[in-house]
């Protein structure tokens, strides 16, 4: 069981789809990946693409909550997409909601963004 | 089903044994025939012991062992995930959610706050150098859901 991570760049957008199982394990492939295309890229904002993530517990929560704030201290916005019913249950109970904006699929996710930028 | 079936599990405390853990034990529960929902919520629950276990107890050292104990009676699975680490000194603190003891692995701090919300019963033992013991028990109510 794995996990992978897809990243594309969309005019100032990074889009970043993943596919299987986020744990312990496999969260730093992510924080990495992600952390060197924030960090690298000339993306402002990011998508989180979530509908082929099959699993997702704590330290997903972590994963995400860290890129979150390192998409803010840039100035950019992050925003979820496709977001299963266990993902959902989680992000609620951990008060991600709050600072995270979810939408239904990529397009409106990368539309709420260009309204913003 | 007559009387209980067990089952126990015993693991390096390496991270990839976390979805073989969780997927072990939906594979035992999947007898009693649970919904996907319920399914997901125990694998939830025993990646959080087990990862805490890895992580906490044991610093990530492959060399120690962590075990499962599983059992199904009647409706219900009640699942031990115990480590014979380092043990947690303040458990109130421990269970308060977002608290984390290693920000710096960009910890959650939601572990027992899920495992406590997914399951239906949740305890949590420890002692300083002795290890942890957390004891959860889930019932699987799909059966009864499809005569209601």
């Amino acid at each position: 069981m794995s996990l992978q991570a897809e990243l594309e760049h969309y005019r100032n957008v990074l889009i970043v789809r993943l596919r299987g199982e986020l744990d312990h394990h496999t969260a730093d492939v992510v924080r990495f990946k992600m952390e060197e295309a924030i960090l690298r890229g000339s993306s402002d904002h990011v998508i989180l693409s979530l509908k082929e993530l099959q699993f997702m517990d704590s330290s997903g929560l972590g994963v995400i909550l860290g890129r979150y704030k390192q998409v803010k201290s840039k100035g950019g916005k992050m925003v979820v997409c496709d977001v299963n019913p266990n993902v959902h249950r989680l992000f609620e109970l951990s008060g991600l909601f709050k600072i995270l904006t979810i939408h239904e699929n990529e397009r409106s996710a990368i539309s709420s963004l260009e309204v913003v930028s | 089903m007559n009387g209980s079936n067990e089952m126990t599990l015993s693991f390096s405390a390496r991270s990839e044994n976390e979805a073989f853990a969780r997927i072990a034990v939906a594979a035992f529960v999947s007898q009693l025939d649970p919904t996907l929902e319920e399914l997901n919520d125990l694998k939830t629950a025993v990646s959080e012991a087990v990862t805490n276990a890895i992580i906490h107890g044991y610093e990530s050292d492959p060399s120690c062992k962590v075990s499962i104990e599983a059992r199904i009676e009647g409706d219900s699975v009640s699942i031990t995930v115990s480590d014979n680490g380092r043990g947690i000194e303040d458990l109130e603190l421990a269970r308060q959610p977002l608290y984390t003891s290693k920000p710096e692995l960009e910890r959650s701090g939601m572990g027992f706050t899920i495992m406590e919300n997914f399951m239906d019963r949740f305890e949590v033992s420890s002692m300083v150098g002795g290890g942890t013991r957390v004891a959860m028990l889930k019932r699987i109510e799909s059966k009864k859901a499809l005569y209601n």
